[in-house]
């Protein structure tokens, strides 16, 4: 089984993000790493003088590189950018939303966790179309990813394995609506959040994150004690996507339970050190509530 | 003749109900005097409460025997609503009118009505709104959602089962002057017209831009 | 522009017609459609007489099989897709590309309508909709300015349908997990969105709160004006302060959009609410019918209030007015 990296969904310091990088090249052993601003097309640019290194660096440590597109795509600008990255040769293209598939069927690619495949009959239409890795929605079932896997067992079936949940995308910046700025005079003011801005009921209860235009969970994936259902699955390959904690460690945690080297609940004590005061969830794959562990 | 003999019977009790309900809606006088509430344009006005005061002395008995039978009678004529109420058709509801010293408690499947003071723990589900609102609901004049957002319809407990008899009750088209004027047979013109100026001067005519 | 009325029920449908609606969209009563409420839908056999009634006065039906199908259980959905063309259905409105597919290959006369469900926002992503399942209409996603709902409808070889009134998705549809994080349940999935089943009131000195799933949605005074329990229009807390911080409790009433619309370029304005009662559909579509045909005269839509049938009693241009960016 593969593990993979999911890219930065959080605005972090350019500086930072290619250090981040830098070392998963050198010392994290994740076999697919997915790079790229998918969020916020306003973010791009701060990465972009980075992003040629930061390829380079994670192929030439042996890891297979993915190019995540824009997960919604409004203006003229994004689309003239989605545009561009679907006819790049450098690496697989990770299809965020189905605005790429006009110009990239025919050519292999990756889909990401933002389109709907919930069935095998879709699945099969984008492996028809030349996917050759699919990420499949968080809220999937593993029941349903199980039929999915052995529909298409020419694609590498990926499961969101580690991180807070991407629940929904919108056009608003919530980021921005909470400190009362337009979206387009945003002033970045999400970059203050490097682990998304925490919202919680009116009773103090936690519940989800904010991250611009973009809400996820509060709790924080964690499947490492359902890895070997997932096996039986035929799920080829493990989502870890990243959060403000040490996530070379948290790849390596993963790598020895596949490996057979740590149990799962040792496994989940490192993680929780980790990723202190972050509760867990899995519920998403026993077709429960999201934020339930089970 | 046993079920014809039930049914005078049952008009005769309803007339009892309707004609005091009609000669005190009457004697309130003008719509001024009836309480509006206030949350949004579209309300339908409330039962003012020294009129709830003189009601309440009234016996529930005669009350609940006359509208379980018109309750029976409904669902016969309208079979499409126990279908729409589907895995909820022996839930039991309980209907608090908010202006009236009285409550009931509604069970479609075997169709069954009381009439109580106050409603009991345990129910499935509760709706509570003033009586012009219910009724309203019943027919169709009002949107219940439109009532939630506005505050004038609480409801409580089984929202699936509330929702269903909602949908249910919507999809039925009920006339309520129409059922009551069958109960009548000969009878049923005037029936129907003094039912319908008790109901129009309660919950006005149906729900319009105001 | 075409009229496009929700409808729940088959009474629904004839008050949607007799109110002036050109089409009326519909579900059967499981789990292929958006709108999977307890004691709302078509059995196959209302969905067949409410297609004669509609075809009898002039008006079109329009099938909604717009949740995404479950694996294993595709031939639900696809059977669903084969009684409504059976039953004589105008176009079928799909969101799964695994059953557009189907459709484009088994019915491939007939006309195939993309859900809002399957966010379509820009004209790349339509265009390959119309060119890979031969899709007649988009309907568009409420996250567009009308400028531009204008500049796809351009570039659009197929009609653009667009919501002018009632519930207010503001995250992008189809593409929203947050009533499965707390219930399990999804609109994706089972075709809910913060399921009745997981929602719960309790009245208090405070006021009323509502929860879903356990976490508490918003608390309302005792004469605040409410709307439906969903997660989207909660109020939250933050540490840069407390409330509706998606959005406030509201529907969209884009009444005062319509000429805009129509010089965009749009075919058809579409009114949400298949879970609404007759009340709702007879004065929203009625007000509506009044708005358009006023239009066509070349004349100015009177502006009447349809503030009682909106959530917190109030309404919003949602993003059709540029104000979210």
């Amino acid at each position: 089984m593969q593990l993979s990296l999911g890219p930065v969904l959080y605005n972090w310091a350019p500086e930072r993000w290619r250090d981040f990088y830098v070392r998963i090249a050198d010392e994290a052993p994740v076999d697919v790493v997915s790079v790229g601003e998918i969020v916020c097309s306003k973010r791009s640019p701060f990465f972009a003088e980075h992003l040629p290194e930061v390829i380079e660096r994670l192929q030439r440590a042996g890891k297979q590189v993915l190019l995540g597109s824009l997960i919604l795509v409004s203006l003229r600008r994004e689309r003239r950018q989605t545009e561009e990255l679907c006819a790049t040769e450098d690496a697989l293209v990770e299809v965020n939303d189905l605005t790429c598939l006009r110009s990239i069927t025919g050519r292999p690619h990756a889909i990401g966790p933002y389109v709907n495949i919930y069935n095998e009959t879709s699945a099969a239409f984008h492996v028809r179309q030349g996917a050759a890795r699919i990420c499949l929605p968080p809220e999937l079932p593993i029941s349903s990813a199980g039929v999915i896997a052995a529909a298409v067992p020419q694609a590498v079936i990926e499961i969101f394995a580690f991180g807070r949940v991407p629940l929904a995308i919108s056009a608003r910046c919530y980021h921005a609506r909470l400190h009362k700025l337009s979206k387009d005079n945003c002033r970045f003011v999400c970059e203050k959040d490097p682990d998304g801005l925490a919202l919680k009921t009116l009773d103090q209860q936690e519940f989800l994150t904010i991250n611009g235009v973009q809400t996820l969970s509060h709790a924080c994936t964690n499947l490492v004690g359902d890895i070997g259902a997932l096996r039986e699955a035929g799920i080829g390959s493990l989502r870890l996507s990243p959060q403000d904690c040490d996530m070379v460690d948290v790849v390596r945690t993963f790598r020895d339970v596949l490996d057979g080297h740590e149990d799962a609940e040792g496994a989940s004590r490192r993680l929780s050190d980790l990723y202190p005061g972050v509760a867990f969830a899995n519920g998403f794959l026993r077709g429960q509530p999201g934020f339930s562990f089970v | 003749m046993d079920r014809l003999l039930k049914k005078q019977k049952l008009a005769g009790v309803i007339s009892i109900i309707i004609v005091p309900g009609q000669i005190l809606l009457r004697a309130i006088g003008s719509d001024g005097e009836m309480s509006h509430s206030s949350v949004a344009s579209g309300s339908l006005p409330t039962i003012p409460p020294l009129l709830a005061l003189v009601i309440r002395p009234l016996p529930l008995l005669p009350l609940q025997f006359a509208l379980g039978g018109f309750l029976a009678r409904i669902l016969r004529r309208n079979p499409g609503l126990l279908d729409r109420l589907g895995q909820h058709r022996r839930a039991r509801f309980g209907i608090k009118p908010v202006d009236l010293p009285f409550a009931f408690i509604v069970e479609a499947t075997p169709p069954r009505l009381l009439v109580l003071r106050e409603l009991p723990q345990g129910l499935d589900a509760c709706v509570s709104a003033s009586l012009a609102n219910l009724l309203a609901l019943v027919e169709g004049r009002v949107d219940g959602d439109a009532l939630m957002f506005s505050r004038q319809l609480g409801i409580e407990g089984d929202m699936e089962a509330v929702l269903a008899l909602r949908n249910a009750i919507d999809d039925a088209r009920l006339d309520l002057a129409e059922e009551l004027a069958s109960l009548f047979g000969p009878l049923g013109e005037p029936v129907r017209r003094s039912f319908e100026a008790a109901r129009d001067r309660l919950t006005g005519s149906p729900q319009e831009q105001r | 522009m075409e009229l496009i009325c929700p409808a729940g029920t088959p009474a629904a449908l004839r008050s949607a017609i007799d109110a002036g609606a050109d089409a009326v969209y519909c579900g059967f009563n499981d789990e292929t459609n958006a709108r999977n409420f307890p004691g709302l839908n078509f059995s196959r056999d209302e969905l067949r007489k409410g297609i004669a009634f509609a075809h009898g006065r002039g008006a079109r039906i329009l099938v909604a099989i717009n949740t995404f199908p479950r694996a294993s259980s595709v031939a639900l959905w696809q059977r669903a897709v084969d009684d409504a063309v059976a039953a004589g259905a105008d176009a079928l409105i799909v969101a799964d590309i695994g059953l557009m597919d189907y459709v484009a290959k088994r019915h491939p006369g007939q006309r195939l309508h993309v859900s809002v469900q399957a966010a379509a926002a820009n004209p790349d992503a339509i265009a390959f909709y119309v060119g890979t399942f031969g899709a007649r209409r988009v309907v568009l996603p409420r996250v567009l300015s009308v400028a531009e709902i204008a500049e796809i409808t351009r570039e659009t070889t197929c009609e653009t349908e667009v919501f002018v009134f009632g519930g207010l998705c503001v995250m992008a549809e189809g593409r929203c997990s947050l009533s499965s994080y707390a219930t399990g349940k999804s609109p994706n999935m089972q075709g809910v969105c913060s399921p009745a089943s997981h929602v719960a009131y309790e009245d208090t000195v405070r006021g009323t709160t509502s929860r879903l799933g356990g976490f508490t949605i918003n608390r309302f005074a005792p004469q605040e004006a409410a709307g439906y329990p969903t997660l989207c229009k909660g109020r939250f807390s933050t540490a840069h302060g407390d409330g509706y911080i998606f959005e406030d409790p509201v529907s969209l009433d884009a009444t005062t959009l319509l000429t805009g619309l129509k010089s965009a370029g749009v075919a058809a304005l579409k009114i949400e609410g298949r879970q609404r009662g007759r009340a709702y559909i007879e004065s929203v579509v009625r007000h509506f019918r009044r708005a358009l045909d006023t239009l066509e005269q070349g004349r100015e839509a009177d502006i009447v209030s349809l503030k009682p049938f909106t959530e917190g009693q109030a309404t919003t241009l949602g993003a059709y007015r540029k104000t979210w960016r």
